[in-house]
């Protein structure tokens, strides 16, 4: 008896691909970093949703975290810019494109650094897109600086002790217009995976921000982004069960013990509080829990803040429904007899 | 020697004056900023061209909001000279301040109008007094003292008119057109200021000077409009999508403008929704970055900008020209960095941006001379940006741009935009392969797709300067060298594309003369003068865009000597042309620079030609 071993077919998603146009080229990065399992859970959160690939941009600064648009999503357009400067040209690429889904990567370096005067006016515009901090406390590319999110007592790899204050990009995107801050961590597959689907689904700007260890600068004994560090002072907010507009809520949490947000595509987001209560929709609350747990030392990570109903940068602007970009000549150039108004008006 | 005639000054109050001035001479009026004389000026230089007369108006302010010297120079003339003349024939010296400097500058033979109580009429005695009691006059027609100081100033639009022979109906025309009819109150109460004012001249201000307006037909048709809001209109009509700026003197009315014209004309009628978007940013470095960003992504976007805002975005433009994303930066030049005279003219940024940021990087600049080049190069810049995927720079200048301009009226745009080579879904569908950096037709343009197109082999990834030409990561030498390689034959075809050069021959010219943007009117009234005065026959080559084309090299061939004319220092134009010319073609070079910061004037060029070529 012969047995014919056929190939299995391969998984399709609900927009019926498979995985392969949200993969990237193979990654660069060193074995371990914490930036390849982000890229991953991209990979995983698009593909399962069924994003289609094409309506994605990826956009960039620079460093180790900015290359890795080019690790996922290969049937999307991308964009490795200018160090720190990633807010300016998606916000640029999201005014041409108002259906573009925006997704950025940056790190600590471009968010805390020398963008961060960007990073705090895109807060302010709430650009609707993704964007993601790839926080690692520490300069890659350029050998083991400390980044401006490195906690005072963190250690270098050289011995060197950081006594700067840290600057906590939450914080910041809470106080100065964020409609949508998280916080994770690069190691927690399942909570990481629920922000980023939230985010997607959420209409204004999500900001994420990630602690990426990094496993060749900042992995050692002393540093506060290592690996062993977080998962010691990891404190989830929550458990999240993140339900797709096109899926009915199978699970039922327990009353008054679930907190269900709903985003703006339909989607829902239910959170049980694992610790005491806590409502992300309240501003003041999300903030005091910050600064509380960064008092003892806690890294409090999970959805940290929600906002429905704030206008868009595009709502502000009151833009025509198609994307700008391609509004046909009739549409952008005024006829002759507006020029000859305007003439007669100067005579 | 000067070109201002003096007159005698009349002994006694006759009023008859047997020497005549007819529409050619200054008018200044020195005021304090902030004080609205700005109005009272704009009516001013608006009747008298109303009355058939080319005029242009010069407003040299400080950097400041109140409070501090300001003068406005109208200049009529005949002949439609309108570069600034530097001799005033009519002083209005309403500036305690500055007062009395600017009467000992006039030439023998002016006329000042001057608010009584400074009894300027003690400094000189060999120029026409006119006091006029200011205060004494507002009083009657401005009830409301709070207004006085704005209303004050239209009186000598009164005077003025009935001094030099302004039709006052169309000093009434123009002030009405100035307020508009929403501000019918203000108007009123203006022109009975100006009313006050022609009386007091009447009844007591005989004319001893000898200059005069005199009805003319040069103006039909014609608009006056500043280089900002010219170029704001050519954006509009070019079809740009996104603006994103920070404000900067003297870059700023731009946007101003046209985000009032693009609300009038760019709103959807049925949906009362923006065809455009126009974001204020927090820096000149994150308004490029949008501009980059939003071109990327299809859009025709531009900024507006100075030189410091330029030196911000250094390292963008240097990205849009390795990435090869369109963009359009207007370029209103200023002089230098910081508190650097913000509010003076200059071509300061000419050799900054032909080769801004680091790297191989070669930038094609643009130099409207007037409003209606401004409007058309604005849309020429958007075809130009796209056809060839890369940033263009429209240089304009703080003349051009924050001066009133009588000006030719614009020409609705013959030729349909074009977007340059890109690939829609339907396009990939027909080609065998996409290859964003691939020079496919041989001319160093390649193609390039959008964000958003629904296409499995749309999607390429953007970076700088490493990468090989299906866009991949590439740290490898040949790739370097060939996609560096490929961007020099772009450039090389661009010469083909560049709005071409104005050249005027002249048989029996041995020398030429160059010269670029604002520098055009004064190098224009420069070779007139030479030819009149010293017999000296000059052709001239008027540049309007970088790269240089082969007209450039074949105009110089031609003559002996040629002068090139900059607004600065270091002869920048100069600099460019000695860096690209053949070295047979340098020696013949000569540099004639201005750099005072004011607006050219004919005189300054004649006589440094005149003194270089030793006559």
């Amino acid at each position: 008896m012969s047995t014919v071993t056929a190939t299995p077919p391969k998984k399709l998603n609900r927009i019926g691909l498979d995985v392969l146009p949200y993969k990237g080229s193979k990654t660069t990065l060193c074995a371990g970093c914490g930036h390849n399992s982000i890229s991953e859970r991209l990979i995983e959160v698009f593909f399962e949703l069924g994003v289609e690939p094409w309506q994605v941009a990826k956009m960039s600064g620079i460093g180790c975290s900015s290359k890795t648009p080019a690790y996922f999503l290969n049937q999307s357009h991308g964009f490795n810019s200018v160090h720190g400067r990633a807010p300016a040209v998606s916000t640029g690429a999201l005014l041409a494109n108002k259906n573009l889904k925006g997704v950025v990567v940056t790190g600590d370096g471009d968010t805390a650094s020398i963008g961060i005067g960007q990073f705090v006016h895109m807060l302010r515009r709430n650009v609707p897109l993704m964007y993601i901090i790839e926080n690692n406390g520490v300069y890659g590319l350029t050998k083991g600086q400390f980044s401006a999110t490195a906690d005072i007592g963190s250690k270098q790899k050289s011995g060197v002790i950081n006594e700067m204050h840290p600057i906590d990009c939450c914080l910041l995107a809470i106080e100065l217009g964020a409609t949508m801050v998280g916080r994770s961590f690069s190691g927690d597959k399942r909570q990481l995976s629920n922000l980023l689907k939230a985010g997607i689904s959420h209409r204004g700007l999500a900001v994420i921000d990630v602690i990426s260890p990094c496993v060749t600068f900042n992995d050692h004994e002393g540093s506060t982004k290592s690996y062993s560090y977080v998962k010691e002072h990891d404190i989830p907010l929550h458990e999240m069960q993140y339900v797709p507009y096109y899926e009915e809520i199978q699970v039922q949490m327990e009353d008054g013990q679930a907190q269900d947000v709903e985003l703006h595509d339909g989607s829902h987001l239910r959170l049980r509080a694992i610790r005491g209560d806590f409502d992300p929709t309240n501003k003041d609350v999300s903030l005091a829990a910050i600064h509380e747990a960064d008092k003892k030392g806690e890294v409090l990570t999970g959805l940290l803040y929600v906002q429905k109903d704030r206008e868009t940068l595009h709502d502000m602007l009151r833009l025509v429904d198609e994307p700008l970009a391609t509004l046909p000549q009739s549409r952008v150039r005024p006829g002759p007899e507006a020029l000859e108004m305007i003439m007669e008006e100067l005579r | 020697m000067s070109t201002f005639e003096v007159s005698p000054v009349a002994s006694s109050s006759s009023g008859e004056q047997a020497y005549r001035v007819v529409n050619d001479f200054s008018i200044q009026v020195a005021t304090v900023n902030g004080s609205g004389s700005q109005t009272a000026n704009n009516v001013l230089m608006r009747s008298i061209f109303q009355m058939g007369i080319p005029v242009s108006g010069k407003n040299l302010f400080p950097s400041n909001i109140a409070g501090l010297p300001t003068w406005f120079t109208i200049r009529a003339n005949k002949n439609g000279w309108i570069a600034r003349k530097k001799e005033i024939g009519f002083l209005i010296a309403m500036n305690p301040e500055t007062a009395r400097e600017d009467v000992l500058n006039l030439e023998p033979g002016a006329a000042v109008v001057y608010d009584e109580p400074l009894k300027l009429n003690q400094l000189r005695t060999d120029l026409h007094f006119y006091p006029v009691p200011f205060d004494k006059l507002v009083a009657p027609v401005c009830p409301d003292a709070k207004l006085r100081k704005l209303v004050r100033n239209m009186i000598y639009d009164g005077v003025a008119g009935q001094l030099l022979g302004i039709d006052f109906d169309e000093i009434h025309k123009a002030l009405y057109k100035q307020f508009g009819k929403r501000k019918a109150k203000a108007a009123d109460l203006n022109w009975n200021a100006v009313l006050a004012g022609r009386q007091f001249a009447a009844e007591h201000l005989p004319k001893t000077d000898p200059f005069r307006v005199e009805r003319m037909d040069k103006t039909s048709g014609k608009i006056i409009i500043d280089g900002n809001a010219a170029a704001a209109l050519g954006c509009v009509f070019a079809g740009c999508t996104v603006v994103t700026w920070y404000p900067i003197t003297p870059s700023s009315s731009l946007v101003d403008s046209m985000t009032g014209y693009l609300r009038r004309l760019r709103t959807d009628k049925e949906t009362g929704k923006a065809t455009f978007a126009v974001l204020q940013a927090e820096d000149e470095l994150a308004a490029v970055g949008m501009v980059i960003g939003a071109s990327w992504a299809g859009a025709r976007a531009m900024t507006a900008t100075s030189g410091p805002g330029i030196s911000l975005m250094a390292e963008f433009v240097g990205l849009g020209y390795y990435a090869e994303v369109p963009a359009v930066i207007f370029d209103v030049q200023r002089t230098g960095p910081s508190t650097g005279l913000p509010t003076r003219t200059m071509q300061g940024d000419v050799l900054s941006n032909a080769l801004l940021s680091h790297g191989d990087t070669r930038h094609p600049l643009f130099f409207p001379s007037s409003p209606a080049e401004c409007f058309q190069m604005a849309i020429d810049a958007f075809d130009f940006a796209e056809l060839f995927q890369t940033p263009v720079f429209v240089m304009t200048d703080l003349d051009l741009g924050m001066n009133n301009w009588m000006a030719d009226p614009f020409e609705y745009p013959t030729k349909p935009i074009n977007r340059g080579k890109v690939l829609d879904a339907e396009a990939l569908g027909k080609v065998a392969d996409f290859a964003r950096y691939r020079d496919v037709d041989g001319d160093g343009i390649p193609y390039r797709t959008l964000p958003g197109t629904n296409h499995p082999k749309a999607a390429y990834f953007t970076r700088g300067s490493g990468h090989n030409d299906k866009a991949g990561y590439s740290e490898r030498e040949d790739d370097y060298i060939n996609n560096v390689d490929r961007l020099s034959r772009k450039f090389e075809t661009m010469r083909k594309h560049v709005p071409p050069p104005e050249v005027s021959l002249n048989p029996k010219a041995k020398i030429g003369i160059v010269y670029y943007g604002t520098s055009r009117w004064a190098a224009e009234e420069c070779l007139d003068q030479l030819a009149r005065e010293y017999d000296l026959e000059a052709a001239s080559f008027r540049l309007l865009a970088y790269p240089f084309t082969e007209a450039l090299s074949s105009f110089i061939e031609r003559h002996e000597r040629v002068y090139v004319i900059d607004q600065n220092r270091d002869g920048q134009l100069l600099a460019l042309m000695r860096m690209e010319l053949p070295v047979e073609l340098i020696a013949r070079l000569r540099g004639i620079r201005y750099y005072g910061g004011m607006p050219l004037d004919a005189r300054t060029l004649t006589n440094e030609v005149v003194s270089q070529e030793g006559l």
